[in-house]
């Protein structure tokens, strides 16, 4: 029997010392009634030959593209120990760490990732992670309210993730709490202090902050901080970690540094995947911590006096405080963060920074080439980090539709995103892309656009 | 030692990321960084020695038994992960267009049928992340239903005292007011209890079945009956859907809508605390909420269906289409088993539950629920070991781990005193379970021979007991130079 291994004596036996039948009898505390189960739709078993097969085929039907997606999630090299590392089984197959001393390892690897967060945005402390960077930042709207003592109110720039937005809204629209859209400048591409006017003097509980933007335009991040706190509003940062290697991190922006950061770890040595798992990474200013939702991991002692370290803080979470938990979250993203704590400990502070560095070189050096393709511009003018958004002289449809022929995925229509921006799609190029693969997509679009 | 301990500054890995390049030029001074990060500079070697001994220092299914209780920690196959992992599923960008994706698409196109099946729900959402967010999502669908109808009235959830704190704090974040009930001495939910708390008032019940004290509740039906012709509906937390695999399905107990966790029930990793996946399944009231986005199929082509198609849906509640390497995982797991495979589950995970509970009641352990089947997991109290001995369910969890056995769960549910909730799951042999018990009698002389053995437990891990009253105190949550 698949992963079953009683043999039927041992069935037999086992039933002997309940004093039971059968196994059946073992359920006659279920109204009969009820036991339906029989599973109709469920096909009959395969061995291991016929299932590898099956998702072997599906897996090719899937097919090689040369992307140029972004749009939150990035193609990224992935050294080949992260996985190797990740999957033995001592971290593939263990759980939440409750018992601190058979789980040491997961509890010491998670501390060095919260070193590693916190000193990458510049922040105090890290949890061990949520669930992916949409619901991240919905926590950390939520956090936001929680601290502020009056206001539920909270500043989303529509330079932020749009799919980020409407989770938020999701999440947070059965607490009371009001989301208020700041428009973007459609020539610059980021957000102006000006559009921050209306609410000055104004109960605002924070204000949310991409660097770089869903556009991949950088913001004035240092005016906008210190608009948030004159305001007696929180700064929450939104961040590409990787980008952090090169980028002003959230805890030094402004006067006095962002209150919250939190992102989408996916950058950091895990796989695209078709959207999961990732994991969403928050940081915050110690005078925070207690706020914050998640599992957070603490240095301590054991009897003899020795450094290990346990779960803490547990008063704030759901299992101890039920409905008065700073959240319902549970379970974080354990194997994820384990994979990129490994990514982070491989590249160090040297790769991390050449490989944003390289990304943001090569869709410097692509958005130049498809500038001079005739009828193709820049979208904004601000400055941007690894993504551009090119606005093409003709529909964007029909073009992806003739670049996915070539088996090339060009980039992501805005359309349905903003329908002001008409004829724009969002590209990025990261490290992985050699030039020829610029220079393929250049000549590919340059024909289509000159069929 | 930590790995930044191992940092020598200049020491870098050429292999593992591109040659330097400054092309900075655009970006305005002031946004970029001043001092670089501290991450640690460790060679590859390294950096795998240390991850590799790390890795040492944890418990897992692949190296101990994990009685974890309600938690089915059942051996996870590792032809799961390798093939999840096929290079073109991992490259895929979760934006490319649904044609590059007919592969993946059909997967979870009949991984929801599946669960449909085995729920018996009209529809199935794959898209929740962990078990908690397959409930905030289910609440959110009960709240959306009332709101639809303009029942304004409804701002109760009745909550069982022995339910998991997440359905509480589930409650309150979708803006619902809690409403404990008590559990009768039997371990089934306390009904005169139940009928005082419905009322025009209540919005839903949520509970788990058979519940996180290993028994069924007997009367669900009549509960169903309750809280349905009060106007409320009724979620099913399957946190222990194990129990009942192929054998009930929630859909037929009475339940508007369930989540249910893959990680428990379907196999996947539990990762050292998740990644974990609650796909969301409904029943015909709560169709029209389902959370974005879905599969479809037309004529052989797989497709997402969206909030343009669902117009009512809830929303959205993760940037793409929730965890879906582990749905991949789930998927592989599922058509292995096939459907006798899935019938097996229950049987087995119920006869291991039952029999290990019955060789440590003849060991001398004291079972909370003597008189009732357990489910796939079952409790024992050490409440009157305690009063004799002093040893505590904490230390007989900690000579566990000597003993090369992880710790069933401890101190939960709240409402049994010094209490450990054992869930063995089917995966795991009678030779286990012989030498559990046989360590547990061991323990059992212990306590009376030697309690501070038990109390300075465990003796063969690296460190001994740890102080969580110091590292809440003292908070140390980073490393610093």
């Amino acid at each position: 029997m698949p992963y079953i291994p009683h043999t039927k004596e041992d069935v037999t036996a086992m039933l002997a010392s309940i004093g039971a039948n059968s196994i059946e009898d073992l359920f006659d505390e279920i109204p009969p009634d009820l036991k339906n189960g029989k599973l109709k739709e469920v096909p009959s078993g395969l061995n291991e030959m016929e299932i590898s097969r099956l998702m072997s085929e599906r897996a090719e039907t899937d097919g090689h593209y040369l992307s140029f997606i972004g749009a939150g999630a990035y193609e990224h090299h992935i050294p080949a120990a992260v996985w190797q590392i990740t999957t033995r089984g001592e971290f593939y197959s263990s759980y939440t760490p409750y018992q601190a001393e058979a789980s040491q390892g997961t509890l010491q690897l998670l501390y060095e990732y919260q070193t590693m967060m916190a000193s990458l945005t510049g922040m105090d402390v890290s949890n061990a992670s949520m669930y992916d960077g949409a619901s991240a930042l919905a926590e950390a709207v939520l956090m936001a309210v929680r601290s502020h003592k009056s206001s539920r109110r909270v500043l989303m720039p529509s330079t932020i993730h749009p799919v980020y937005r409407k989770v938020v809204s999701t999440i947070v629209k059965n607490q009371n709490i009001e989301i208020i859209e700041i428009p973007y400048c459609t020539e610059c591409g980021h957000i102006l202090l000006e559009s921050l006017a209306p609410f000055v003097g104004q109960d605002i509980a924070a204000l949310v902050i991409p660097q770089p933007n869903f556009f991949g335009v950088l913001e004035q991040v240092d005016a906008l901080t210190d608009w948030a706190h004159t305001n007696n509003a929180l700064a929450i940062g939104v961040v590409n970690p990787l980008a952090l290697a090169m980028l002003t991190p959230p805890g030094e922006w402004g006067s006095k540094g962002a209150d919250i950061a939190v992102g989408e770890g996916q950058p950091l040595g895990i796989p695209l995947s078709s959207g999961g798992p990732y994991f969403g990474f928050m940081a915050c200013k110690q005078k925070l911590v207690r706020q914050m939702p998640g599992r957070i991991i603490g240095r301590t002692t054991d009897l003899n006096g020795k450094p290990g370290f346990v779960l803490t803080l547990q008063a704030r979470e759901q299992h101890i405080r039920r409905s008065k938990a700073t959240s319902n979250i549970c379970t974080n993203q354990g194997l994820m963060v384990t994979a990129a704590t490994i990514y982070m400990a491989l590249v160090g502070p040297e790769g991390l920074r050449r490989i944003a560095e390289k990304s943001h070189a090569n869709t410097m050096i692509l958005l130049e080439q498809l500038e001079a393709i005739k009828g193709v511009k820049r979208t904004f003018s601000g400055s941007m980090f690894y993504e551009a958004a090119i606005t093409l002289p003709m529909p964007v449809e029909n073009v992806l539709q003739k670049l996915k022929v070539q088996k090339i995925l060009g980039g992501l229509d805005l359309k349905e995103y903003y329908p002001e921006l008409g004829q724009t799609i969002l590209v990025c190029a990261t490290e992985t892309k050699i030039p020829a693969d610029l220079v393929k997509f250049t000549e590919c679009l340059n024909h289509v656009l000159s069929e | 030692m930590l790995i930044f301990e191992h940092s020598r500054p200049g020491r870098y890995n050429y292999s593992q990321s591109p040659a330097a390049e400054k092309r900075t030029k655009n970006i305005p001074q002031n946004l970029l960084r001043k001092k670089p990060p501290i991450l640690p500079e460790v060679s590859e070697m390294d950096a795998v020695r240390h991850y590799t001994r790390l890795s040492q220092k944890n418990f897992s299914i692949d190296t101990e038994f994990y009685p974890l209780g309600s938690c089915t920690m059942k051996y996870n196959p590792r032809v799961c992960n390798s093939l999840a992992m096929l290079p073109q599923f991992l490259s895929r960008h979760p934006l490319a267009p649904e044609d590059t994706g007919q592969g993946y698409l059909a997967c979870m196109y009949e991984l929801q049928e599946i669960l449909k099946d085995v729920t018996g729900m009209k529809s199935v959402s794959l898209t929740p992340m962990a078990g908690a967010q397959g409930e905030l999502i289910g609440v959110a669908m009960i709240r959306a239903y009332h709101e639809s109808r303009g029942d304004h009235a409804r701002t109760e959830i009745i909550i069982p005292d022995a339910a998991h704190g997440t359905n509480p704090a589930t409650a309150v974040m979708c803006g619902y007011k809690v409403v404990e009930i008590s559990t009768d001495k039997e371990g089934d939910v306390d009904m005169d209890a139940l009928r005082a708390a419905v009322g025009p008032q209540t919005a839903g019940l949520m509970l788990t079945n058979p519940s996180t004290l290993g028994v069924f509740e007997k009367n669900i039906v009549e509960m169903s009956r309750l809280v349905h012709e009060a106007g409320g509906l009724l979620y099913y937390d399957g946190a222990n859907l194990n129990a009942i695999l192929g054998k009930v399905k929630p859909g037929d107990m009475g339940f508007d809508v369930i989540h249910m966790n893959l990680h428990k029930t379907f196999s996947t990793p539990h990762g050292g605390g998740g990644p974990g996946s609650a796909p969301v399944g409904v029943a015909d009231r709560l169709l029209p909420f389902i959370p974005v986005p879905v599969v479809t199929m037309d004529k052989g082509i797989y497709r997402w269906v969206t909030e343009k198609e669902i117009p009512q849906s809830i929303g959205r509640f993760s940037a793409h289409m929730g965890n879906s390497g582990v749905l991949l995982r789930a998927y592989i797991y599922s058509r292995l088993l096939g459907a006798e495979g899935m019938h097996r589950v229950a049987e087995f995970a119920t006869l291991n539950a039952n029999y290990l509970m019955k060789e440590l009641s003849k060991a001398g352990f004291e079972i909370a629920y003597p008189n009732r089947r357990a489910s796939h997991e079952f409790i024992v109290t050490l409440k009157d070991l305690k009063e004799k001995t002093g040893v505590t369910a904490m230390d007989v969890a900690k000579r566990l781990i000597d003993k090369g056995f992880h710790a069933p769960t401890t101190y939960f549910p709240l409402l049994v005193p010094e209490c450990l909730l054992i869930e063995p799951a089917e995966t795991e042999s009678k030779e286990t379970l012989d030498s559990f018990v046989l360590s547990m009698k061991e323990i059992l002389e212990e306590a009376y021979t030697d309690p501070e053995m038990l109390k300075t437990a465990p003796h063969t891990t690296s460190l001994q007991r740890l102080d969580d009253v110091k590292a809440a105190r003292e908070l140390d949550l980073t490393w610093k130079q």
